[in-house]
């Protein structure tokens, strides 16, 4: 995630309330959440009171120091924890400081008088009047006027937006500000259930559910703990066989080094930080679930435009018909456009300036322009008795009777095919009635956008490109930009259609939308990303919103839910694998006794018995904190097809997870020694 | 260790392989409940059995209605069992007029029996009339086999099914395996056993005169019928108490190598038939690669350990391998590899006394028990233990490629792991609490012939082979009393039925999803890391659980070996 916001772990200023939060949260009503935090947290009690009543053979200094890391094991648990609200909570402040405060000019019926009231009075329904320099004071729709906003308490993007009536950008956002002009809006939520409070409680990390892989991993994890309980709690059994005892401090050593608890300290600081991380990125999910589906999205729908290429069309090439020259068609097209302030226009006086070398700078003073309207679907100009016309090939032979049958037709409809099939859009141009030839209009495909699908195939995800061009058209750019398919003039229908048969097949699909007409597919979609300048019907029916609004961040959206499963997996993996290295610790120091042969099982060859215990209880504890960045920053995720991905992780935290611990006990120890501690 | 030894281990294997998918057709067209050849022949009886029982073959059951017919049908015959033992003096086929068996020992064996673990707290022929052997026990050895293999077929049902209820039907399963599967093979091979000298015959004693004057009993009976079954339906309870150690129930080394292959025969064969019933034979054989790495490597430390010998004869001028409590005519190589099949499987029968093997030689059918007898395991029991591991592997796994995991089409979610967790821990549970109960308890301390680590792994070995329904005994333990009978009853109980009901749970989950097709980016579980993999989660999660009652049993007792000490 390169772009993505980057800031220090470790400030101050969120290091020492997480410190002190961290012992608020050893509460056992928190506590209890995390099943294995919680036993830890039993085992560490027992043995602070066993440290006064228990008589064992056990030097008291020896017992002091298992409890203390013991504590510290759990403690190191809630600060990953209160670390990882904390970064949250910093940003909660800002969006409440955009919210204190919001007051409303309720509108009385349908003419200009309003009241004051308290945003928080304002209930669905009610129509407000938001001037210049007002604060939105609800999220709702606008009904009547047009305004540019800030939108900056939200996006953090201080460029303004322009916010409408009708169509597909008429959402405002409570806590964003007016700066021009006047617009009338319809309360479409409650207080209290808007956007920004939506948006204070994800990121505070107050409304956080365990999504369901998080449960499933718990209860593997609450599985393992009661295995190694049963493990642990049978050995005095055992031992007692064996003529002997063992002290129920070591015990505990060995059941809590035993205990996933490395990734169960994090578990929950992995899910924080994840939502987080996705915060930051600009994107907001309603719920933790929509993140976890994002890594298992199997079918990508994208719009063309704006995703896969950008916005406008830029043209590419001029082509005479009809024995017409060349030139002759660039200077005409290039006065037809002079007055065209739309990017296709410009691109057409561009091209013919710099290939064709035209050099009208301006139009003359009596020409006369003629506007592009959507029934003639024809924008021109007049100058004397010149008329230069472009548009639409239909309709400018529409416009001209009898040219259709012309040899120059033939040869346009020809282009015409011909420009379609590589993807471009052709525009005719006539002048007087006669056909001069087309200006290809090419689609251009964004750069980097095919390096973008390739990687999505690696990850297993197919792409489909939806577009209102025709199936000629869209097969040509569909093969440029790289996609698996691609669904032409797509209406919602078939876009839900499509969805629907997706779903049907077992896949996962994610797509986004702005328009209203989106959201029945938005709402389909197992992942759906709505844009922030879309409609209020498209923000409800999705369960992700893009503040930046830009498509292709679904892209990374994938990648985020993909690393945030990643690392649980991987630390859970680690926190198993460690227990190999543990038991080469403890196991000898607690028979040796018993049967003085299992001494050849301390392979790491540990100082002491209890320099061996005490190592792996303190490398048990310390390696929470250390892990606590990659917890929080997530695990490096390149995009690869899973087999690579699988061997790549289980090397790193498997076989790492199986080795790291070795050398970490074994420098504990000396510490240990070195200090004379045990 | 010598050449000859490891091409009987390979080629042990080799043979396997090349049964694996003919069993696994046939197993299939079970599954599916398709014609077989024998339909012709047998097919009236299969519709006369439905008939006089009144029963729909193809009346589709959910997995509560499964599995609360096979509970029925297994506590049934059990209650039959125990009253068959109890009274068998006033029954028929009892030409020794042997008494009733006391209530522990008719409880700890009928349980042993209905479970397929054939853990045999008495002795054979001296406890045991014809009848009870053959209506009593033989029986089991049918039915329990039929019963391991249709909860098999469940599970498969519910890797397969698409958005269904339905796991098939418990009686028709039952009835199909045991008519077209167990006795048309067991026909044959009691034919081959008889063939081989081994005795099928209601007499029930020899009496003769030996050269040196003495009038000695040579006891007889229906043993070949018993010891078809007894191998292939990896029941392990053998006519007489030394089991295939005996020249009748194992006269050469050809019905010795057979009786190896048929334990492991449908075990292989019904892992072919799970890959193609989820519709994908390489999924069958990466199970299938999986559980033969973990075998191997058993067999290979169990012969190497043997083989090895003991340093202490060696120092007394006793050369070679270690040969104490074992068959002359077997050797080393036999007996190691017979005690690895055997403990792999969940068969129980020996051919050698596992008490005597080295410490370390020992510990392998021990840990092979400990994995769960997922190592091919018990027909049908093997492969259903396996997939809940693999369903554990899968979710790890899923985890770290970034997607909810997935295996063969279905998504592995937190019920899944909730029941798959259960059901694994049952093993651990039962094994370690119970012999920790019983190093604590007089009369638990009263069993085990020997002192320390030795001791120590009688016990040990009496429970892990009871909750893991393999029935093999370490010998040494005196288990026929009260206490060790009882509990061991209630092991084997537990061990067989408290994995077998979360089991159908999780199938009957799985046949409720979707089917996922696969994509790259889903874990694929055919290749080679995915069965790295499972042979990493069987060992580590085996190894984590049972390393400290290994430390103290078997490794102590190997270590005290290596400074001459011996227990």
């Amino acid at each position: 995630m390169a772009n993505s916001p980057t800031k220090s772990l470790f400030t101050a200023e969120l290091v020492l309330p997480a410190i002190k939060a961290s012992f608020v949260k050893l509460s056992p009503r928190e506590l209890i959440r995390n099943p294995v935090m919680f036993v830890t947290a039993v085992v560490a009690a027992l043995l602070t009171v066993l440290l006064v009543v228990g008589h064992d053979g056990l030097t008291t200094g020896f017992k002091l120091q298992l409890v203390v890391w013991l504590w510290l094991t759990v403690l190191f648990g809630t600060f990953a924890e209160a670390l990882a609200e904390g970064r949250g909570k910093a940003q909660a402040a800002s969006l409440r400081a955009a919210k204190a405060e919001l007051t409303a000019k309720r509108l009385k019926g349908a003419g200009h008088e309003w009241e004051n009231v308290p945003a928080s009075a304002l209930k669905i329904g009610d129509v407000v009047l938001v001037e210049t320099g007002d604060l939105i004071p609800s999220d709702g729709e606008v009904v009547a006027g047009v305004a540019s906003v800030n939108e900056a308490a939200i996006t953090g993007e201080s460029a303004p937006v322009i916010r409408e009536a009708g169509g597909d950008r008429s959402a405002v956002t409570a806590g964003t500000r007016v700066i021009s002009d006047e617009i009338r809006v319809k309360v479409t939520v409650n207080p209290g259930q808007g956007f920004l409070d939506r948006m204070i409680a994800l990121v505070e990390g107050a409304e956080r559910q365990k999504t369901p892989n998080e449960v499933a991993l718990t209860i593997l994890l609450v599985g393992l703990t009661i295995i190694f309980l049963i493990a642990v709690g049978t050995i005095p059994g055992f031992a007692s066989f064996a003529g002997g005892s063992i002290p129920v401090a070591i015990l505990a050593a060995l059941l809590i080094t035993l205990i996933p608890t490395t990734i169960a300290a994090l578990l929950s600081a992995i899910g924080i930080a994840g939502m987080d991380r996705l915060v930051r990125f600009n994107v907001l999910a309603k719920s933790g679930r929509a993140v976890e589906a994002a890594g298992d999205v199997d079918v990508l729908l994208l719009d063309k435009t704006g995703t896969i290429t950008i916005g406008d069309r830029q043209a590419s090439e001029f082509r005479a018909v009809g024995g017409s020259d060349v030139d002759a068609l660039a200077e005409a097209a290039l006065m037809a456009s002079l007055a065209d302030e739309t990017p296709e226009g410009r691109s057409i006086v561009v091209l013919a300036r710099e290939q064709f070398k035209v050099s009208v700078a301006s139009l003359p003073a009596d020409a006369e322009i003629i506007p592009f309207t959507a029934q003639t679907r024809i924008s021109g100009v007049r100058i004397g008795d010149r008329l230069i016309q472009k548009g639409a090939v239909d309709s400018i032979l529409r416009a001209h009777p009898g040219v259709g049958e012309t040899a120059a037709a033939t040869q346009l409809r020809r282009i015409t095919d011909e420009i379609a099939r590589a993807g471009g859009t052709p525009l005719a141009v006539a002048e007087n009635g006669r056909l001069l030839g087309a200006i290809f209009l090419k689609d251009v495909v964004k750069a980097g956008i095919r390096e973008r699908f390739g990687e999505l195939r690696r990850m297993g995800i197919r792409t489909v490109m939806i577009t209102g061009d025709n199936p000629l058209t869209a097969a040509a750019i569909a093969a440029e930009a790289g996609v698996d398919d691609f669904l032409a003039q797509a209406t919602p229908e078939d876009k839900l259609a499509l969805i629907r048969k997706e779903q049907q097949g077992g896949k996962l699909v994610a797509m986004c939308g702005d328009g209203t007409n989106d959201a029945p597919a938005l709402a389909q979609a197992d992942v759906g990303v709505a844009m922030n300048t879309g409609t209020q019907a498209a923000r409800e029916a999705g369960n992700m919103v893009d503040l930046d609004s830009d498509p292709t961040k679904l892209i990374e959206v994938v990648g985020l839910g993909k690393q945030l499963l990643m690392t649980r997996g991987a630390l859970t993996t680690f926190s198993v694998a460690n227990d190999v290295a543990k038991y080469f610790a403890i196991i000898p120091a607690m028979f040796v006794a018993l049967y003085p042969g299992l001494g050849v099982l301390n392979v790491m060859g540990l100082a002491t018995p209890q320099s061996a215990i005490l190592s792996a209880i303190i490398f048990n504890a310390l390696i929470i904190p250390l892990l606590v960045p990659l917890a929080l920053k997530g695990v490096a995720y390149k995009p690869m097809g899973a087999g690579p991905l699988l061997a790549r992780n289980l090397a790193v935290y498997g076989l790492g997870g199986l080795i790291a611990p070795f050398v970490g006990i074994k420098i504990i120890d000396l510490v240990v020694g070195g200090l004379g501690l045990a | 260790m010598t050449l000859q030894g490891w091409a009987l281990i390979l080629g042990f294997v080799a043979i396997l392989l090349a049964l694996t998918k003919p069993v696994g057709a046939w197993l299939f067209a079970l599954y599916e409940g398709r014609r077989t050849p024998l339909h012709v022949v047998l097919g009236p009886v299969e519709r006369g059995f439905y008939k006089m029982a009144g029963i729909d073959p193809n009346a589709q059951q959910g997995w509560r209605r499964y599995a609360l017919h096979m509970l029925i049908f297994n506590v049934a015959l059990m209650v039959f069992t125990y009253a068959v033992l109890r009274l068998q003096f006033y029954l028929p086929g009892n030409p020794q007029g042997l008494a009733g068996l006391t209530p522990h020992l008719a409880f700890n064996t009928a349980i042993s029996f209905t479970t397929n673990t054939n853990w045999q707290s008495y002795g054979g022929e001296s406890t045991m009339s014809n009848l009870s052997q053959m209506l009593g026990l033989t029986i089991h050895n049918f039915l329990s086999a039929a019963t391991g293999i249709a909860l098999a077929f469940a599970l498969f049902r519910g890797f397969a099914g698409r958005e269904t209820k339905h796991l098939g039907n418990f009686w028709a399963d039952v009835t199909r395996i045991t008519l077209y599967l167990l006795l048309p093979i067991c026909v044959v091979y009691t034919l081959f056993l008889i063939a081989s000298g081994v005795p099928q015959t209601m007499a029930g004693v020899v009496n003769i005169d030996t050269l040196e004057g003495v009038r000695q009993s040579i006891l007889l009976g229906p043993v070949a019928s018993q010891e078809a079954i007894k191998m292939l339906g990896t029941n392990g309870g053998g006519f007489f108490n030394a089991n295939s150690a005996h020249p009748f129930e194992n006269p050469t080394a050809l019905v010795n190598f057979v009786q190896m292959l048929s334990i492991f025969v449908i075990g292989f064969g019904l892992t072919w038939c799970f890959g193609k019933a989820v519709g994908n034979t390489r999924q069958g054989w990466a199970i299938l690669s999986a559980m033969i790495l973990l075998f191997l490597g058993g067999a290979a430390v169990c012969y190497w350990a043997e083989a090895a010998g003991n340093p202490v004869l060696h120092q007394l001028g006793v050369a070679g391998g270690n040969m104490e409590g074992k068959e002359v005519r077997f050797g080393v190589a036999a007996s190691a590899l017979f005690a690895a099949v055997t403990t792999a499987a969940s068969c129980g029968a020996v051919n050698a006394m596992h008490d005597s093997f080295t410490a370390l030689g020992g510990m392998i059918p021990l840990f092979n028990m400990q994995l769960g007898e997922v190592v091919i395991g018990g027909v049908g029991a093997g492969i259903y233990g396996f997939l809940l591991f693999a369903i554990l592997a899968v979710f790890v796994a899923g985890l770290m490629v970034g997607r909810t995991p997935e295996y063969v089409g279905k998504k592995i979610e937190s019920r899944e792991v909730k029941l798959a967790v259960l059901a694994i821990a049952v093993l651990p549970l039962f094994v370690l609490g119970m012999t920790a109960l019983s190093c604590v308890t007089g009369q638990g301390l009263a069993g085990p012939l020997n002192k320390g680590p030795h001791g120590f792994g009688e016990i040990l070995y009496a429970f892990t082979s009871a909750v893991a329904n393999n029935g093999s005994a370490f010998g040494g333990l005196t288990a026929a009393t009260p206490w060790y009978d009882g509990l061991l009853g209630v092991a084997m109980w537990v061990g067989r039925f408290f994995i077998i009901v979360p089991m159908l749970a999780i199938a009957g989950s799985l046949a409720a999803k979707k089917h996922v097709p696969a994509s790259a980016g889903s874990f694929p579980t055919t290749g080679v890391l995915w069965v790295g993999l499972l042979v990493g989660i069987v060992l580590v999660l085996g190894g984590l659980t049972f390393l400290p009652s290994l430390a103290l049993g078997p490794i102590a007792d190997h270590l005290a070996m290596i400074r001459g000490q011996l227990f």
